[in-house]
């Protein structure tokens, strides 16, 4: 029952990471029909910004994590004006290869500027074990818990009830209505990419709290797929759904089956899922008519 | 003075070399494949023995992805099912490499086509999320069949002989990899002019309108997946045996991301563009290494950065092809060809 409990929590620390990243990876998605594979690379950005800012320079944690969420902004909007703006209504092919070369772009600025080796990330959350209903839990996975379910919170709100949220919807739903409408499809984009750069560079920080900095944060990038795929790709409580049982699923499977088998068991039930349901669990079925 | 270029039967509209340029242009290449080695250092008879080979693998994806429009990011895993399967009946029941190869390809075929079927439901992105599924469950099983693969360690196979001589060398090799290259060339060329390369095009412009004309989509897709994977085994198989050593890691994500960004470069849908991609994709690492040390004298610690330089100018070739000239060198080659037609008259 310990051992259950301890997987548990650590599949939820997981999964919480995993639904940041496939928040920011939604949004983008919602909002302009873009894919993006370069979501692990700006966990990656994050990450090492927030390295840079506190244990490079040694500067206060809350001006780290200021200052890492205003270049991930910023790098969100140059992105999308100069890379994903040139790409609107290309095919589905393009749209995934640019992101790739975007991934593989961030990937080498990063490591040329603060090399591959693995380096200690500057914990400023507090990492004392706790005992959970007789587990032994670090607080700093609790906190990750707590952080992401604050985002989640904030994101509801946001497409609920400011008037950029709705724009928002209301582009993913016809972009066409929403510009007659007098909504700036452009700055919804600009904004779609910034928010979810920044969500993600938050994902980042949590990561590289409990893991240390390396390259391998951009790993995350890849698990977000089944994520999304699991939760449908224009559903927000789908991706946080999601996110909570890939990390479960992988928790379990590494804990009591092994053999590595939870690096690809989210792969197998996604491919099984999509057999029966090509669109995902909470996809939106697209009608094609000749 | 031509104006343009005008058939006046079938016959000479379905020929694969229409005009006295194209065919200057073929003959020109063939006399460059065949005198080529003989004058070509080895370092580069390597680079033209890594094009050859990228040039099957990537005329291989672009059957599906630039002809039959299936997107597909398992192109690292099914080349590793063809260099492994080739590579461990070479090396565990001694069977000569010239057998060894074809098998392999059949085999990749086989489960091109097994990982094809879901690509009956999906569509775009979510075809594009299973391919990428079975890329991860084909490594998983490579490198946990202990027994069998060898794991994560490097499978070492002997070295190849045909009619009683070792292929050792690069030069011996690479007229196993020219002949390879040009049976790929002509079937692929040739398989487009079929009824079978025809359904291919037709499910890539609009699956259902090719349905309601009578192509089976279920079969079409599959055979398109069993004959893409085909040439993608054949060049996984060409690899283990030119390099008689290989590893899982030769054939991760990175390497269907390789050949996907050589598609797009060199142009979907086409093979020329292929074998132009195949070419850049290969050069392009090997020409910012010769620039690094090149550069090494003057500014020091510059090889280290290369790794990063070369990772990045991937990334940013990419990008701005995709941008700049989203139908690849195929159709920089096309403009180049039109500007002179007419020149000094372009319009």
């Amino acid at each position: 029952m310990d051992q259950f409990l301890q997987l548990t929590l650590s599949g939820l620390t997981n999964g919480a990471v995993l639904a940041l990243a496939a928040l920011g990876f939604v949004l983008i998605y919602k909002a302009s029909d873009v894919i993006n594979f370069a979501q692990g690379e700006f966990l990656l950005v994050g990450a090492y910004v927030m390295f840079a800012v506190v244990g490079e320079l040694g500067w206060h944690w809350s001006i780290g994590i200021v200052v890492t969420v205003i270049v991930a902004v910023a790098l969100g909007m140059v992105l999308e004006r100069f890379v994903l703006r040139p790409m609107i209504g290309e095919p589905i092919i393009s749209l995934i290869m640019v992101t790739i070369g975007l991934s593989s772009l961030l990937k080498a600025v990063v490591s040329a500027i603060w090399g591959t080796d693995e380096r200690a990330f500057p914990s400023f959350i507090p990492s004392d074990p706790i005992n959970v209903f007789g587990a032994t839990v670090t607080t700093d996975k609790l906190w990750a818990i707590a952080i992401a379910g604050a985002f989640l919170v904030a994101f509801n709100l946001f497409f609920r009830r400011s008037s950029d949220g709705i724009a928002m919807r209301a582009v993913a739903d016809d972009q066409q209505a929403a510009l007659s409408m007098g909504i700036s499809v452009k700055r919804i984009f600009a904004m779609a990419w910034s928010i979810s750069a920044a969500t993600a560079a938050v994902g980042g920080i949590i990561v590289a709290n409990i893991l240390g900095v390396s390259g391998n944060i951009s790993g995350v990038g890849l698990q977000v797929f089944p994520v999304v795929i699991l939760g449908g790709l224009d559903s927000i409580p789908g991706a946080v759904l999601g996110g909570v049982i890939i990390g479960l699923l992988q928790a379990y499977t590494g804990g009591y089956v092994g053999h590595g088998l939870n690096s690809i068991i989210p792969f197998i039930v996604l491919v099984l899922i999509l057999m029966v349901k090509p669109y995902g669990l909470f996809g939106q079925e697209i009608i094609e008519r000749v | 003075m031509e104006s343009g270029i005008f058939f006046s039967d079938y016959a000479k509209d379905m020929t694969l070399r229409r005009t006295p340029a194209q065919k200057i242009r073929l003959a020109l290449a063939i006399v460059f494949a065949v005198a080529v080695p003989w004058f070509a250092s080895n370092y580069q008879l390597t680079l033209l023995n890594q094009i050859g080979i990228a040039a099957i693998g990537a005329i291989g994806l672009n059957i599906l992805v630039g002809f039959t429009g299936q997107i597909s990011l398992g192109q690292g895993a099914f080349m590793a099912v063809g260099a492994y399967t080739s590579g461990l009946l070479a090396k565990n029941m001694g069977i000569p490499f010239w057998v060894a190869v074809p098998i392999a390809s059949f085999v990749t075929a086989g489960v091109g086509a097994f990982f094809g079927i879901p690509s009956l439901r999906l569509k775009g992105l979510y075809l594009a999320i299973a391919t990428l599924a079975a890329q991860q469950i084909i490594q998983w099983v490579i490198t946990h069949w202990d027994f069998v693969t060898g794991g994560v360690d490097a499978l070492v196979i002997p070295a190849p002989t045909l009619f009683g001589m070792r292929v050792n060398g690069e030069f011996r090799f690479y007229w196993i990899i020219l002949f390879c290259l040009v049976l790929t060339i002509i079937f692929t060329v040739n398989i487009f002019r079929s009824k079978v390369g025809r359904a291919f095009i037709a499910i890539r412009d609009q699956d259902i309108a090719a349905e309601v004309m009578g192509v089976n989509l279920f079969q079409y897709k599959l055979l398109a997946f069993a004959t893409s994977s085909f040439f993608v085994g054949m060049a996984g198989a060409l690899t283990a045996h030119y390099r008689t050593i290989i590893s899982w890691e030769r054939f991760t994500i990175e390497t269907s991301i390789l050949y996907l960004a050589m598609i797009i470069i060199g142009g979907l849908g086409s093979v020329s563009g292929s074998v132009y991609g195949a070419a850049f994709m290969v050069l392009l690492p090997a020409l910012l290494n010769n620039f690094g040390r090149a550069m090494h004298g003057t500014i020091p610690a510059f090889d280290q950065i290369i790794p990063f330089l070369q990772q990045g100018m991937f990334g940013i070739v990419i990008i701005l092809f995709l941008i700049l000239e989203p139908e690849g060198l195929v159709k920089i080659w096309r403009n180049i060809k039109d500007y002179f037609r007419l020149w000094p008259f372009s319009y």
